[in-house]
């Protein structure tokens, strides 16, 4: 039989952090380049985050933060969905990440760090090198 | 690694979360096996009570859903929600934003949520949803809620299967009329006129009477119409004790339609020959010869699909057009 899969994508917001435009552009874009892109919306908790990755079977998480907490958000997400044997989800990390971030994220097992003037393109890329496609 | 669906069977059935999100994508994708699966789930099945939502977008379809879904898991039921959403006929991708409005259920409620996107296929969001509810069905979830922008055909059908559905539509706009002329009246029995709180809705709710009034002439009971918000919670009381009502009649036990096997009979088997179709004629060059032949004019499309056929079926069966 043919096979008929996708790469679903979670893009969410997490934290107390009311700016959506980034996350809107990086939702909009993959789903243009032929992902099927869950949103989650503003304010969630991490918990709530690893609820719908698990629900929703994601390949991938997308968290958007420009709140600065982006450490302490990523790692709970990142204890989460180990606690739920979802580590083999890839978790990429968007938003305002200092340079010097960008390796403690890689340590709590963040595979992608893509801040403001990353390309749709080169996210879409990165995806699809990283994620199976069920065959 | 991919586990194999027997495991993902088991470990849904006693209630793991991740496995029943596992299984759903296993069959959603038609890996290989997705079949097996269904054929060894549908026996433990048709115990849940499926409702149908359907309405115009902005309607408040979603939000709605979510409130209805946190009172009924209150009341210490489980619930499943399917939440489908076109895909983009460009890019093949979608984007699926229902649980922007369903935030209100929390991680703890046990409420499982899952979009779909239609994907697409040939007479195929149809049938992928219903394996999705059954899916639930089948991980003991005591009701599904299947919410579809009710616009299309396919769409339609995906309530329509469900055991009771529930039309909802807003004040304002003539929309509400317009949404039920779509031929989703004959299979509503339930219609709720949401956003209360702006006003109007009193005057929709006894245009949609008015009509139901004409429409049920000489039937046994007309369906009733709801006015609430599901933004302050108006009327959802009553709208909630009513879907309860569904609820404790299905706890009876299963019903089987006639009409609704024979339809899902033949939505697998469009599936499965269209499928069959494409990939036969992607690999054997048969397609390009055609396509060669109508470039070079000697040939047409309906030709052409009759030449395709020919190779699966014997030719009288065929030829003639007419039976």
């Amino acid at each position: 039989m043919v096979h008929d899969s996708k790469i679903r994508v979670l893009i969410a917001k997490p934290g107390l952090d009311g700016h959506e435009r980034g996350a809107h552009v990086v939702a909009y874009g993959l789903r243009d380049e032929g992902f099927e892109v869950i949103y989650t919306g503003l304010r969630q908790t991490p918990e709530q985050i690893v609820s719908a990755a698990i629900q929703e079977d994601v390949d991938v998480v997308g968290l958007s933060v420009l709140s600065g907490a982006h450490l302490s958000l990523t790692s709970k997400v990142m204890a989460g969905l180990r606690a739920k044997g979802a580590d083999d989800v890839l978790v990429l990390v968007g938003g305002i990440i200092p340079e010097e971030d960008r390796k403690a994220l890689q340590e709590q097992g963040v595979s992608g760090v893509f801040t403001a003037g990353s390309s749709i393109k080169d996210i879409a890329a990165f995806i699809r090198s990283r994620v199976r496609t069920g065959e | 690694m991919e586990e194999m669906p027997r495991q993902l069977i088991d470990a849904a059935r006693q209630g793991s979360e991740r496995a029943l999100a596992r299984l759903i994508s296993h069959v959603e994708d038609r890996r290989p096996g997705w079949k097996d699966a269904m054929k060894a789930m549908y026996p433990h099945t048709g115990r849940a009570c499926v409702i149908g939502i359907t309405g115009s977008p902005g309607a408040g379809k979603s939000t709605l859903v979510s409130e209805i879904a946190l009172r009924l898991a209150t009341s210490g039921l489980t619930i499943g929600i399917v939440a489908v959403d076109p895909s983009s006929p460009f890019s093949g991708g979608a984007l699926l934003g229902d649980r922007v409005r369903m935030r209100g259920i929390s991680a703890a409620s046990g409420v499982f949520i899952r979009s779909m996107a239609t994907r697409g296929v040939l007479g195929g969001l149809c049938q992928a949803a219903k394996d999705v509810v059954r899916i639930m069905d089948f991980a003991r979830k005591d009701v599904i809620l299947i919410e579809t922008v009710g616009v299309g055909q396919d769409e339609i059908e995906v309530v329509g299967a469900a055991d009771h559905v529930m039309l909802v539509t807003f004040p304002g706009g003539g929309d509400g009329i317009q949404a039920i002329k779509a031929g989703v009246m004959e299979i509503a029995d339930l219609f709720v006129v949401n956003k209360a709180d702006r006003g109007g809705a009193d005057e929709t709710a006894s245009e949609i009477a008015a009509m139901l009034e004409l429409s049920s002439e000489g039937q046994a009971g007309k369906p009733p119409v709801f006015t609430v918000s599901a933004l302050n919670g108006d009327g959802l009381t009553d709208l909630t004790a009513a879907l309860r009502g569904y609820i404790n009649r299905k706890k009876a036990g299963p019903v089987l339609e006639q009409a609704h096997v024979r339809r899902e009979i033949l939505g697998i088997l469009e599936r499965e020959v269209t499928c069959l179709i494409r990939e036969r004629v992607a690999s054997n060059g048969n397609m390009e010869a055609c396509i060669a032949r109508i470039m070079a004019g000697t040939s047409d499309p309906y030709t052409a699909a009759d030449e395709i056929i020919a190779l699966f079926a014997p030719a009288s069966r065929i030829k003639g057009g007419m039976p």
